[in-house]
C-alpha cells in the first residue's frame, strides 16, 4: 500500500494539470456559449443549444474516442495544423474535456444571466454605461457570484472525468492505479490510496468554493 | 450506410444488441441503487449518529471518486472478493463474475449514491404537518411511511431521478472497459475491424442521444402523471 504511493503522487500531478488545464480553458468556451445562449440571434442561439445538449447527452467516453481515435481518421485533418494538437493523446483529452465542460459550464453561466435582476440592468442603462462595460462590470461579475455553487459541482465532476484520459493511454492517477491494480492484484488497497487522493482533492475544491462564497456574499 | 446493415453484412444487428445491453445494465444498476439508496437516505435520516456517519461515507466516497475506479475495484477485485467468501465455505476453485454483474453493481453503488442524496432530500422537503398527522392518526412508524411519506417522496424525487437516470446511462459506457459488450464496446469492435472509428463513435454518440432524448420524454411523461392534481 505504502509503496505505491510515490508512483500515485506523481500520476497526481498529470491529474491536476488535466483538471486545471481544461477547467481554464472551459470556462471561455462555457461563456462564450452562454453568451450566444442569450442572444436575440435565432442561428446562435439554436448553435449554443444544440451544442450543450449533444456535448451533455452523450458520455465523455464517445468524445474522447470521436476526438482521438475518430478525428485522426479524416485525410485532410492529418494534413492541417490541427494535427499537432490532435495527434497527441494528452492534448486530444484537454480538447474533449474543455469542450465537455463547456457545455455543462454554459449552462450554469446561462442560467446565472437570466437571474440577473433588471432592474441592475436598467440601472446601467440610465447611468450612461455601453453595452461592452455593462457585460465586463455587471453582468459577468453578478454571474460568477451565482454561478459558484453550481461552479464547484461542475469542478469535482471535471476532476472525476480526467480519469477517462487514462482510456487514451495517459497515465494518470486512475491509468497508474490500473496498472498497480492490475500487476499487484491488490484493487482494494490500490483503490483506498488513489481513492483517498481524489477526497481529498475534492475536499480541497469543496472548502476552496466555499471560501470564494463567502467571500463574495454581500448579502 | 451498408456498415450498419442487419445481418453478417454490416453492424446493424450487433449494434442493436449492444444498445439493448446498454438499457439492461443501466436498468439494473438504477435499481440496484435505488434499494442501496433506500437503505443509505434511512441511514442519514435517522437519529443515530453512527448511522448518520456510515450514510455520508457512502455518499461521499461514491460520488468523490472518479467511476472508472470504483469500476476497476470491482473488476479486478470482484472475482477474489467472491473467492475468498467461497473459501470460507470450503469451496476453493476459480470463481468469475459475470461482466454484467460487475458492471451492474458497480454503476449500481455509484447510482446509489446520488439517489441516496435525491430521495434524503425529498423526504426532508416533505411538510412537517404530513409526519405530524400520521402520528396523531396513530399510524405505526413502518404503515405511514409506505403509505403516506415515500408515495409523496417519490413525486418529489421524480425530477431528480430523471437526472440519476441520464448520468447513470452515461456512465455504463465506462463498462465497455471490463469487456462487456454495450455500445461503446461494440463500437470499439466495429472500429477496430472496418478502419472506419469515426462513424461508429459518431453513430455510437447518437445512439446515446437517442436514449437520452427517449429518457427525457418518458420522464416528463411520468412527471405529468405523478403531478396531476397539483
Amino acid at each position: 500500500m505504502i509503496e505505491s504511493l510515490p508512483r500515485l503522487l506523481n500520476a497526481t500531478m498529470l491529474t491536476i494539470e488535466l483538471t486545471l488545464l481544461s477547467l481554464f480553458f472551459g470556462i471561455f468556451v462555457g461563456i462564450f456559449f452562454a453568451v450566444l445562449r442569450t442572444s436575440k440571434n435565432k442561428i446562435f442561439y439554436y448553435i449554443s443549444y444544440y451544442y450543450s445538449y449533444i456535448l451533455r447527452g452523450t458520455p465523455l467516453l464517445v468524445q474522447i474516442f470521436i476526438i482521438y481515435f475518430g478525428l485522426g481518421q479524416v485525410e485532410w485533418i492529418r494534413e492541417s495544423f490541427l494535427w499537432i494538437v490532435l495527434k497527441e493523446p494528452y492534448s486530444c483529452a484537454i480538447l474533449a474535456f474543455t469542450l465537455n465542460t463547456g457545455a455543462y459550464s454554459s449552462e450554469i453561466f446561462r442560467s446565472a444571466f437570466e437571474t440577473i435582476n433588471k432592474g441592475v440592468l436598467e440601472a446601467a442603462e440610465g447611468l450612461g454605461l455601453n453595452k461592452i462595460n455593462t457585460f465586463f462590470k455587471i453582468k459577468l461579475p453578478i454571474a460568477i457570484k451565482q454561478s459558484l455553487p453550481a461552479y464547484g459541482n461542475e469542478m469535482i465532476l471535471m476532476l472525476k472525468g480526467t480519469s477517462l484520459a487514462s482510456t487514451v493511454t495517459l497515465l494518470d492517477l486512475t491509468g497508474v492505479a490500473k496498472h498497480i491494480i492490475s500487476t499487484t492484484f491488490k484493487p482494494v488497497e490500490v483503490f483506498i490510496v488513489a481513492g483517498s487522493i481524489y477526497l481529498l482533492m475534492t475536499f480541497i475544491i469543496h472548502n476552496f468554493i466555499r471560501f470564494l462564497e463567502k467571500k463574495y456574499n454581500y448579502n | 450506410m451498408g456498415l450498419l446493415a442487419y445481418g453478417d453484412t454490416g453492424w446493424g444487428d450487433e449494434l442493436f444488441f449492444a444498445t439493448l445491453m446498454t438499457i439492461a445494465v443501466a436498468t439494473a444498476a438504477i435499481f440496484i441503487g435505488f434499494l442501496l439508496a433506500a437503505i443509505f437516505a434511512s441511514f442519514k435520516l435517522s437519529k443515530i449518529k453512527v448511522l448518520n456517519l456510515i450514510g455520508s461515507f457512502y455518499t461521499t466516497v461514491f460520488r468523490g471518486v472518479p467511476e472508472l475506479l470504483v469500476i476497476y475495484l470491482f473488476f479486478f477485485g470482484g472475482s477474489g472478493a467472491v473467492m475468498y467468501v467461497a473459501r470460507i465455505f470450503g469451496y476453493d476453485g476459480y470463481i468469475e463474475i459475470n461482466a454484467f454483474i460487475t458492471g451492474a453493481i458497480s454503476i449500481g453503488i455509484i447510482s446509489g449514491a446520488y439517489s441516496t442524496e435525491v430521495f434524503r432530500g425529498a423526504v426532508q422537503s416533505i411538510d412537517r404537518g404530513q409526519f405530524e398527522a400520521s402520528e396523531v392518526l396513530g399510524f405505526r412508524k413502518k404503515i405511514y411511511y409506505y403509505k403516506i411519506i415515500i408515495p409523496q417522496m417519490l413525486r418529489l424525487a421524480l425530477p431528480n431521478i430523471s437526472n440519476v437516470w441520464q448520468i447513470t446511462l452515461k456512465d455504463t459506457s465506462l463498462i465497455s472497459v471490463t469487456g462487456l459488450v454495450e455500445i461503446m464496446r461494440m463500437s470499439y469492435i466495429a472500429a477496430g475491424s472496418t478502419r472506419d472509428p469515426l462513424f461508429f463513435y459518431s453513430f455510437a454518440a447518437v445512439l446515446y442521444l437517442f436514449l437520452t432524448f427517449l429518457s427525457m420524454q418518458l420522464f416528463n411523461k411520468l412527471e405529468k402523471h405523478y403531478s396531476r392534481g397539483y
